[in-house]
């Protein structure tokens, strides 16, 4: 699997996107703030971003990088700025009404 | 090449332990810039400039700084409970385990990208365009109607952020 060799492999970056992901998996269900669940759904964003930019690169046309690749990664970018922006405008919200941003406190939608 | 791969690899899962590890939400939010900082290096390291800048520019810079800004307005202490409960540990650690043995499974029984090196990229750089060239010559022409659908919906999730973060809600 992970070959120490010095050529450096699409599949070096794809573990180390796979460990990120599982880090914000992980970080999902083991924190209780709100933020931090919110950060740990970023980074998850991330880890398949660093997938797409390898595959990007390791499949060439002509001697270019393939880069729809980058171009999807772009409205990635975009698109996560415009959902911190709505989510954090919800948290502060949340916390005007409820005085908290602890999960498991807010439960009303359980029941 | 292979040496740096692996610094700002460990670089970017150290912080992203970091910030599952960390009680208080501001270092979290430090170790996650430590962590888009790793990858980052990684974009570029891939050759992907411009992507490798915007991930510091908008990740590192403006959404993190966002968080920042959020924590200290809404002054959230660290977390009640002085450790996180065994079981949520227990039951994370199996997820987070659990799927990163299935990527390796897949990877090892795929065996994609297992052999080859990095292509080589001739046209990028020195004699040919930049990267930034080919990336918007892209957005402008095939992909012209995602790109308006995308300014719209940052016009959208502008004005529903003034809408939600006003005063009265009702």
């Amino acid at each position: 699997m992970f070959s120490l060799d010095t050529t450096l492999t699409l599949q070096h970056f794809l573990y180390v996107s796979g460990a990120l992901f599982a880090i914000g998996l992980a970080g999902v269900m083991v924190r209780r703030n709100l933020i931090v669940i919110f950060m740990c759904l970023e980074l998850m964003l991330s880890a398949a971003n660093l997938t797409l930019v390898a595959f990007s690169r390791y499949r060439t046309e002509g001697d270019l990088p393939d880069y729809d690749g980058q171009v999807l990664l772009f409205f990635i970018i975009t698109v996560a700025a415009a959902e911190v922006a709505v989510g954090l405008a919800i948290i502060v919200a949340l916390f005007r009404s409820r005085e908290t941003t602890d999960v498991s406190q807010i439960t009303e939608l359980k029941h | 090449m292979i040496f740096f791969f692996y610094l700002f690899a460990a670089l970017a899962i150290c912080g992203g332990l970091g910030v599952i590890a960390y009680k208080n939400p501001v270092t979290s939010a430090f170790s996650m810039i430590v962590s888009f900082l790793g990858l980052a290096a990684l974009f570029i390291q891939l050759d992907a400039y411009l992507v490798g800048i915007l991930q510091i520019l908008v990740y590192a810079g403006a959404i993190m700084v966002l968080f920042i800004f959020i924590i200290m307005l809404l002054d959230i202490k660290e977390e009640e409970e002085k450790t996180f409960s065994a079981g949520r540990i227990f039951s994370a650690s199996i997820a987070g385990i659990g799927f990163l043995a299935l990527v390796t499974l897949v990877l090892v029984r795929s065996g994609v990208g297992h052999k080859e090196a990095l292509p080589e990229v001739a046209g990028l750089g020195g004699a040919g365009k930049s990267d930034t060239h080919h990336i918007g010559e892209l957005l402008f022409s095939h992909y012209w109607f995602p790109i308006q659908i995308v300014g719209v919906l940052l016009l959208v999730a502008t004005v529903g952020v003034v809408v939600l973060s006003r005063k009265q809600l009702r």
